[in-house]
């Protein structure tokens, strides 16, 4: 862990507390509508691979997980004004550690289960017979 | 529609004169102390001084004290085991049916675990961290007391069930199916889901607090590499319980939807999938060993370093091994269910990490190793148990290596050989690790050393007792005996079994010991009276404070200059030179408010989940709308703060001076 | 609680954060939150790979193919979108203490959000009726309990929400006031990236034929 020369909370924008000034609001408010766009953008275009023919359909679940994680990532930079400013280490720090967890959990779940239901699992028709008793 | 659900007098064990026994001596206890506190006036006292308390160090004091009692109700399971498994050998059935035994394997696994073991710990880390970052408090203190207390709410509603119903008989994992309605339609499940999913969210409360603590809120100076080594296994162990009690609460809650909702997340039928359970129980399982056992090595590190006189051998590569293990148990997790049938591909990933897993606690050992080596040991109890558990883990770390081996444990799973190999690391290694911490900084908590003599019995008999007790566990599972038998037919396995009943009954005199330690200490109090905050030498911060410690800790915050900040004090003023921080110029605290609102919160919860266990759903309704109405008080709340005096800081501080100096 | 005033021999000037003692309760209160939320998102990985293994376990069952409108998931989307906006705008008006300005960003939000839970209890209803209850299949309670949790989250941010007005009337903007919005507006936005997972994983991939 390196000590670091300024810190900042997650979730603040970086504004001053009590700011009464004009510009600083609307910079502000164009942080916030970058990213409503961005989020829009990205949200049609995830509802539209979904359900076009123009793409290979093998790849589709694979193009909207990117979408959806392109996604969490404008909510996370814009909306919740997580940057990878020296000033927000820890919270990058902290977010990293959490994507970490999941993706063990998850993928490692499905690749235990997957072997799991492979191997061990009886047929559906045998479950059937087996509860018919 | 029944009032009171499914609660009548029928649930009431008045047919079963063994639990009903220990119902009525547990009542009784209770009744008594109450009415003995209620005597003696002494409620607002303990109103005001404790259950309203948000101070750390009162809150780590109550946490242990609920982790010693449930010490003893876990080992009367213990003892019930051993003469029962002593006994039922052949044609003798011992004393205790199937249904009760089934119900205390469960009860022994659950209390000792969740009850025992995670109190002692997260009360020791809750005592020590803040003294030892040089702060006053941590981070969120009202959270703090709402932990302590719902983990309380937990331990009424487990022995509750002693007398009203009864426990889970699915041992201490509660696996579906075995756990589902269908299998299990008794309450004993919902006693054991409900009372952890309330624990557990107080757990996960402690975890947020702590590491917001540790990296937001220490000293002026102290920088990542001057912290304590008990501050940083207690930062990886609260990352451990960030990320690992929400899994808990997911399954416990798929589990609680199928069984009161009818949902098919690991039923029999509607392609319920039971060792998704299995699955997310040891994603959760293997990081809970760890939150367990980190603390410890810290604890050693610290103890190990004072009574050796020298500075931590290796506090880098401490560090490193820490975080190291922090990351990698979230690696190994399927070790646990090697013959679920995984396959070998899955299982020789899984062995492989499990048994790299080694490695980091390896350094470990040889770094406190090298520590003692060339210092001067003083062979005071805190480090009989640091040395007993370096033995006593290392044997049970090298079993474990073994297990990781899937051929190998495909022969030992569920046997007695695993039963031997955990207990032999949590009792070495968490347990040894609780009574050189308690021992360690009782001294600290309450203004008086502990006596030595009872102290160094108690460690004998622990050690001895624990290798009577465990070591022909061992054998009786390469033998082939399994877990959990009421009763077997295999007489060669018996005299194993009788030396292991006799192993456990030495520990039953460590335990007689240490409450006889605790009696006499407080008797001979002020022969045993510490004056100068520093019992033992030491190198950390919290020494540098009176015994007790004011509620505020350090009147003006320490400024850190190194590791072992307080050795660092004392080499200065011993070389005649000025302390870093001048003159102190008195200055008025403000500290947290005391709050009633975590035992309130709790009070609540444990209504709400009594009410759920037993389908008054009326109950549980009020219940929770009574937890959500004192959180609204607690949130419209007039002043956080109370200010402490300036002149009361000044005058205990120059107590502490004057004490510190003769 | 706040920092006793240090006296030093010689004027101190901290360089690095760690040297300057404990953080500012608005940095402590934040992080701690930001835990919180982080572990908040472990547990819907855990219903997200829980909803992954039991996706195809539909007991001879409706599946998500079947049962899933899209058209009512878009709207749903925007809604929940539009009302992160809105809580951002809220927090703009925090920041400069306008009242107004507060009090019409989170009707706003509210009514997004609010808008948003009553199409998924519709959902929910429509699919009840069908047969298509949580007790039909393992994929079905996988289903329902994971956006159902989501749903109750943000049932329960719109109580929070109430309660966080409630507090600005009769507090302002103190400062215990002004950390527990921000808190709430971290709440919101993750929940949005919640959201986002769920779409894309439950209603999208999950309507590929």
């Amino acid at each position: 862990m390196t000590d670091i020369r300024s810190d900042r909370a997650p979730g603040d924008g970086g504004l001053p507390a009590l700011t009464e000034r004009p510009t600083d609001v609307r910079s502000g408010l164009l942080v916030y509508s970058i990213g409503l766009g961005l989020a829009v953008i990205l949200t049609v275009t995830s509802f539209w691979a979904a359900n076009t023919s123009l793409l290979w359909p093998a790849g589709v679940p694979l193009g909207l997980a990117v979408l959806a994680i392109a996604q969490m990532g404008v909510h996370i930079v814009f909306f919740l004004h997580i940057t990878t400013g020296s000033d927000n280490t820890n919270n990058v720090l902290a977010l990293a550690f959490g994507m970490l967890i999941v993706t063990l959990v998850v993928a490692g779940s499905l690749w235990i289960m997957a072997n799991l239901n492979a191997n061990m699992m009886p047929p559906a028709d045998l479950i059937n017979l087996h509860m018919q008793h | 529609m029944n009032l009171l659900g499914k609660l009548s007098w029928n649930v009431i064990p008045f047919d079963q004169p063994i639990p009903l026994l220990a119902s009525a001596l547990m009542v009784f206890a209770i009744l008594l102390i109450l009415l003995w506190i209620t005597v003696r006036g002494h409620w607002p006292y303990l109103w005001r001084e404790w259950l309203t308390s948000v101070d750390h160090k009162r809150i780590g004091v109550m946490y242990c004290v609920l982790g010693l009692v449930m010490l003893l109700r876990g080992f009367t399971d213990a003892i019930m085991m051993r003469s029962q498994q002593a006994l039922a050998a052949g044609g003798a059935q011992g004393y205790l049916p199937p249904e009760h035994y089934d119900q205390i394997f469960s009860a022994h696994g659950v209390i000792m675990i969740f009850f025992m073991a995670m109190p002692m710990m997260i009360g020791l880390m809750n005592f020590a961290v803040p003294l030892q970052l040089g702060v006053r408090d941590v981070a969120f203190p009202t959270l703090n007391s709402v932990s302590l207390w719902l983990t309380a709410s937990g331990v009424l509603l487990t022995n509750l069930s002693l007398f009203i119903g009864e426990f889970a008989k699915t041992g201490w994992m509660n696996y579906p199916p075995l756990s589902e309605l269908q299998y299990s339609p008794g309450v004993g499940p919902d006693y054991y889901l409900w009372a952890l999913q309330i624990s557990g969210i107080g757990t996960l409360m402690t975890g947020i607090n702590f590491v917001t603590t540790i990296l937001k809120i220490r000293a002026p100076g102290m920088r990542y590499m001057r912290m304590p080594v008990f501050c940083w296994t207690a930062l990886a162990t609260n990352l451990l319980i960030v990320a690992a009690f929400p899994v808990l609460t997911a399954a416990f809650a798929m589990l609680l939807l199928d069984r009161y909702l009818g949902f098919h997340f690991f039923t029999v039928d509607g392609q319920g999938n039971m060792m998704m359970y299995v699955n997310l129980f040891w994603v959760w399982g293997h990081p809970e060993v760890y939150i367990l056992v980190l603390p410890a090595f810290g604890i050693f590190s610290e103890v190990v370093a004072t009574f050796s006189g020298k500075p931590l051998f290796g506090y880098r590569s401490m560090v490193a091994a820490t975080m190291a293990i922090c990351i990698l148990s979230f690696l190994v997790w399927l070790h646990h269910f090697f013959t679920m049938g995984a396959g070998a591909n899955v299982n020789a990933v899984f062995g492989i990490m499990s048994m790299i897993i080694a490695v980091p606690t390896g350094v470990k050992i040889f770094n406190w190793l090298f520590t003692m080596y060339a210092g001067r040991v003083r062979f005071q109890v805190p480090i009989l148990w640091s040395i007993g558990f370096m033995v006593t883990f290392a044997i049970g770390g090298m079993t474990g290596v073994l297990l990781a081996v899937p051929p190998a444990d495909f022969v030992l799973h569920n046997s007695l050989f695993l039963i031997a190999h955990f207990h032999n690391v949590i009792i070495g290694g968490v347990f040894f690790g609780a009574m050189a911490g308690y021992n360690y900084w009782f001294p600290k908590a309450f203004g008086f050393r502990l006596n030595e003599r009872w102290g160094a019995g108690a460690f004998w008999c622990w050690f001895v007792g624990f290798y009577l007790a465990f070591m022909p566990l061992y054998v009786l599972g390469l033998m082939g005996m399994t877990r959990r038998m009421q009763h077997y037919d295999n007489l060669s396995w018996q005299p194993w079994l009788m030396v292991a009943a006799f192993g456990a009954l030495v520990i039953l005199a460590g335990i007689v010991c240490q409450i006889v330690q605790l009696i006499v200490s407080i008797r001979d109090r002020d022969a045993l009276r510490d004056t100068t905050g520093d019992p033992w030498n030491g190198r950390t911060l919290e020494w540098s404070t009176a015994s007790p410690p004011p509620p505020w800790n350090y009147a003006v915050l320490p400024r850190v200059e190194g590791v072992d900040a307080f050795w660092i004090q004392k080499r200065r003023a011993r070389l005649g030179q000025p302390a870093s921080v001048g003159p102190p110029g008195y200055e008025p605290i403000e500290m947290p408010k005391n709050s009633p609102t975590g035992f309130i919160i709790a009070f609540f919860a444990v209504v709400t989940g009594f009410a759920l266990i037993w389908h008054i759903w009326w109950m549980a309704i009020i219940g929770a709308i009574g937890a959500f109405v004192t959180l609204l008080f607690f949130a419209f709340r007039e002043t956080e703060e109370i200010e402490i005096p300036a002149a009361e800081v000044a005058r205990a501080d120059r107590a502490y001076q004057t004490g510190a100096a003769g | 609680m706040s920092i006793a005033v240090e006296t030093f021999e010689e004027p101190y000037e901290p360089a690095l954060v760690a040297d300057a003692g404990p953080a500012p309760k608005q940095i402590v209160v934040a992080y701690g939150f930001w835990i919180f939320l982080l572990s908040d998102i472990v547990m819907f990985s855990a219903l997200f790979a829980s909803y992954a293994v039991l996706v195809n376990a539909t007991d001879g069952g409706p599946t998500g193919a079947q049962l899933f409108n899209q058209t009512r998931v878009a709207i749903e989307t925007a809604c929940l979108l539009l009302s992160s906006y809105a809580c951002g705008l809220m927090s703009l008006a925090i920041r400069s203490q306008h009242r107004l300005g507060t009090y019409v960003g989170a009707a706003i939000t509210f009514v997004l959000g609010a808008a948003f839970l009553e199409l998924e209890l519709q959902e929910f209803a429509s699919m009840a009726a069908a047969g298509a209850t949580p007790q039909r299949s393992a994929f079905l309670s996988a289903f329902f309990t994971l956006v159902g949790c989501h749903g109750l989250h943000v049932t329960i941010g719109l109580l929070w929400l109430v309660v966080m007005m409630a507090q600005v009337a009769a507090r302002g903007y103190r400062a215990t006031v002004v950390r527990r919005l921000f808190c709430f507006s971290m709440f919101w936005h993750t929940l949005d990236i919640i959201w986002v997972g769920i779409f894309s994983v439950v209603y999208l991939i999950g309507s590929l034929a």
